[in-house]
């Protein structure tokens, strides 16, 4: 009614509790310290809280909640990757997510569109067979089709072969989905903070210290934190916090660029991807085209964004949806990306004793945010590394033992 | 389009170039251990700040070295392998 509405604006009323409380004070002790209050470190929290009972966790944050690559990333959510480690671990997440909306008990607008890797090549078919067949294998339902299935499921493709690149065929992941990124830290922030957890925003990690090669706190810009465990998950810094910690990675960080487009009435269902072509769009439930491409072509830590990425996506998102060609970019942006040498993320236990590490999350992290959470506090409360995590720990590389899913990345690279 | 002076061909759009990654030393082939090569192979100095990188001039396959800084995205210097004040280790 639009009566009550103006009622409501005029009455000066607030309608219920605000979303977080007012931070308490900084203490100089906790048994756990999060470092990064994104969707990965939010639901660590919440997690350790709810499942093995630690409440006494500071999670701290330079900058301001949910404000790095949580709110930088294209909001895919997909199952269809190409190891069984990987489908594995992304398949719990799925299921995760499938909850997450009434545990949280806010509106994350997670939404099974259906997800469409199309492939211009023989080759291209070819590791699509391969997904769907592993995908198959482990219980994720994804299947390879044709160019008749293909415009039967998104009419709006130009499937013309008169293209430089035609489409050949897709893999199909009826489970793709999206959800709206920024409900995701902070129903997590909102469940951590109701169980006794603080998040302290504007508090930055200057210096990991270190005892007799264990963790015992983290010196802040707002004095040192003694921790009984330290957990980093801050993505695009991560080489900062572990050169702090004093153990290497193998991690360049790159940008990621992406925009939205002006909105547009529903008019595309699916999520489209092109390896080949390095695009993905989506279309938002407000109608806004969300459209990425490939990571920046050398190492960077800067978010700005540059005219050669909106050209390359243009000339490549125009082949295959042509009726895009009069709408307007609205927004651009960028996040700074952990690129590993398989493209898999790194977690677990580090070299240092009860610290541990959330990163390697590339171009793949948002999807992630519900299993990493809570394996990460299996991993940290427990000082194991828990069976679905063993594939991602660290010391792979050193035991030449990588996981390489760039053939399910998304985009190429 | 941002702007690489490349040492043979001159000025031209970094869009003709691709990156080699950050100038390290390889370990002795005959010598280096296990360690040392899984540190060249996988890890990454990621450094936030002024390095030294390889590039090259992809049409013209040359190969050189640049000195840019990773937060500014800055290209402070390029020049010729021969130039470069150390073959293989600098900072």
């Amino acid at each position: 009614m639009p009566w009550n509405l103006l009622k409501y604006g005029l009455s000066r009323k607030s309608h219920g509790p605000a979303h977080f409380p007012p931070p308490p004070e900084l203490k100089s002790t906790y048994d756990v310290v999060i470092v990064g209050a994104g969707g990965h470190g939010l639901a660590a929290a919440y997690y350790l809280a709810r499942d093995w009972g630690i409440r006494n966790i500071a999670v701290l944050e330079k900058g301001y909640l949910g404000g790095g690559n949580t709110a930088r990333n294209t909001t895919i959510i997909r199952a269809n990757y190409l190891t069984p480690e990987g489908v594995a671990f992304y398949k719990e997440s799925v299921e995760l997510w499938r909850g997450l909306d009434r545990e949280l008990d806010i509106n994350l607008m997670y939404t099974e569109r259906g997800h469409l890797t199309l492939a211009h090549t023989d080759a291209a078919v070819r590791t699509a067979r391969w997904r769907a067949e592993v995908n198959k294998h482990l219980g994720v339902d994804s299947e390879l089709v044709f160019p008749e299935e293909i415009a039967r499921l998104c009419p709006q493709l130009n499937l013309s072969p008169q293209v430089r690149y035609p489409i050949l065929g897709a893999l199909y992941h009826p489970p793709g989905a999206i959800a709206r990124h920024d409900a995701v830290a902070w129903g997590y922030g909102r469940e951590a903070t109701k169980l006794g957890v603080e998040i302290h925003q504007l508090t930055e990690a200057e210096d990991i210290l270190t005892e007799d090669g264990r963790v015992t706190g983290v010196k802040t810009n707002r004095g040192v934190v003694h921790a009984g465990k330290v957990l980093q998950a801050v993505a695009g810094s991560s080489t900062l916090l572990a050169d702090m910690a004093g153990f290497r990675l193998p991690i360049q960080t790159v940008p990621l660029q992406a925009c939205v487009s002006e909105p547009l009435k529903p008019i595309l269902d699916p999520i489209i991807v092109s390896g080949s072509l390095h695009v993905y769009i989506s279309q938002s439930a407000r109608g806004e085209f969300v459209m990425g491409g490939s990571t920046d072509p050398y190492a960077l830590y800067s978010t700005r964004t540059t005219l050669d990425f909106k050209e390359g996506l243009a000339a490549h998102m125009l082949e295959l949806l042509p009726m895009l060609a009069e709408v307007s970019v609205m927004r651009e942006w960028a996040g700074i990306a952990d690129m590993t040498p398989d493209f898999s993320p790194v977690m677990g236990r580090t070299p240092v004793d009860n610290y541990y590490i959330d990163a390697g999350w590339g171009t793949w992290g948002f999807k992630a945010t519900p299993v990493c959470g809570k394996r990460m506090a299996e991993c940290v409360a427990t000082d194991t590394q828990p069976e679905l995590l063993q594939p991602f720990r660290l010391s792979r590389f050193a035991e030449f033992d990588s996981v390489g899913e760039r053939g399910a990345a998304s985009v190429g690279h | 389009m941002k702007i690489m002076n490349c040492p043979l061909n001159g000025p031209r759009n970094i869009s003709e170039f691709v990156c080699g990654g950050e100038v390290r030393d390889m370990p002795d082939p005959a010598s280096g251990s296990d360690a040392a090569w899984v540190d060249y192979l996988f890890m990454q100095n990621n450094t936030a700040g002024v390095i030294y990188e390889w590039w090259c001039h992809v049409p013209t396959t040359y190969w050189f070295i640049a000195r840019r800084d990773t937060r500014s995205e800055e290209i402070l210097e390029t020049m010729a392998v021969g130039d470069f004040p150390s073959a293989g280790s600098p900072s």
